[in-house]
């Protein structure tokens, strides 16, 4: 009974934070929001026997990619005027009615596999997420898929690095020229 | 007809795996609204973030189900992935804006005819 007042509460938040994400004006709430779903993913995975994954989830999307958008959001410059004008007519009830959409749609397909109940819950291994059950799956049988990633981030890295020097430097025309 | 939410068990009322399914399909649908709705290109980032978590919520939420640890380390490459292209849609962005200065999608109509 008491996981289901937490589930409730942690939900209530969760979607309490993906709202306040969306509906704001000001980016840096924005990420405020995202920010609290975010810590609400952690507590579910922790719920959810992922300890691991729930401590990835803190250092790495609270942390370091939060980090990240606050980091560029005071790089460009939170008080610019934000145009309400909208270019294409009834954008705005129009994503609302799709978002409510997708909603009902997702349920009805979720439901297909939860009919099913729960399975045995019996694991080949010990399926209690720690560091070590986690580690042994992934450096066995996901070898390579994780080697991949490592190209994957170097070229992540590469590329970042590649975009910073490709803007510093002069070019031979200007695309905002030709506009003003 | 199952009731959607609700289920009792023996033992009392208990978390179930589909409530995590249907809190991600809410998440991910505010998320999608979002990518819809917002013109500024960081909130439009950021929803795509929230979206990729709804869907690591479900996987972890399956595992806990199906009862294996297969879905946590594809919630680990989804981080990574993740990771790699926040890195690297940050950098578009922040070239972008040194160039046009502004944030905003619609403004970035240079390949229209």
């Amino acid at each position: 009974m008491v996981e289901v007042i937490l589930f409730v509460i942690v939900a209530l938040t969760a979607i309490a934070g993906a709202v306040t994400m969306v509906s704001v004006r000001n980016p840096v709430y924005s990420a405020m929001g995202l920010l609290l779903t975010m810590f609400s993913m952690a507590v579910f995975y922790v719920m959810n026997n992922a300890h691991f994954v729930a401590a990835v989830q803190v250092l790495i999307y609270a942390g370091a990619v939060m980090t990240l958008f606050l980091f560029v959001i005071m790089l460009i410059g939170v008080d610019q005027v934000i145009d309400t004008d909208e270019n294409i007519p009834f954008q705005r009830p129009m994503a609302i009615g799709l978002g409510g959409a997708l909603v009902f749609l997702l349920v009805i397909a979720a439901r297909a596999a939860w009919i099913t109940g729960r399975s045995s819950g019996v694991c080949s291994i010990d399926c209690n997420g720690t560091i070590e059950n986690v580690s042994e799956e992934l450096f066995g049988a996901w070898l390579l898929p994780f080697e991949a990633t490592v190209l994957l981030l170097t070229i992540a890295a590469v590329g970042t690095i590649a975009l910073a020097q490709f803007v510093a430097r002069p070019r031979l025309v200007d695309a905002t020229e030709d506009e003003q | 007809m199952m009731p959607l939410f609700a289920q009792v068990s023996s033992s009392g009322l208990s978390v179930e795996p589909h409530w995590y399914m249907a809190l991600a399909a809410i998440l991910f649908a505010i998320g999608a609204a979002g990518l819809l709705l917002r013109r500024n290109a960081l909130v439009m980032f950021m929803s795509i973030e929230l979206m990729l978590n709804a869907v690591n919520l479900t996987f972890v939420a399956a595992d806990t189900g199906i009862g294996s640890i297969e879905g946590q380390i594809s919630v680990l490459f989804v981080m990574v992935v993740a990771a790699a292209e926040v890195t690297v849609g940050l950098a578009i962005i922040v070239a972008v804006f040194r160039k046009r200065a502004t944030a905003s999608v619609d403004e970035l109509s240079g390949l229209k005819g």
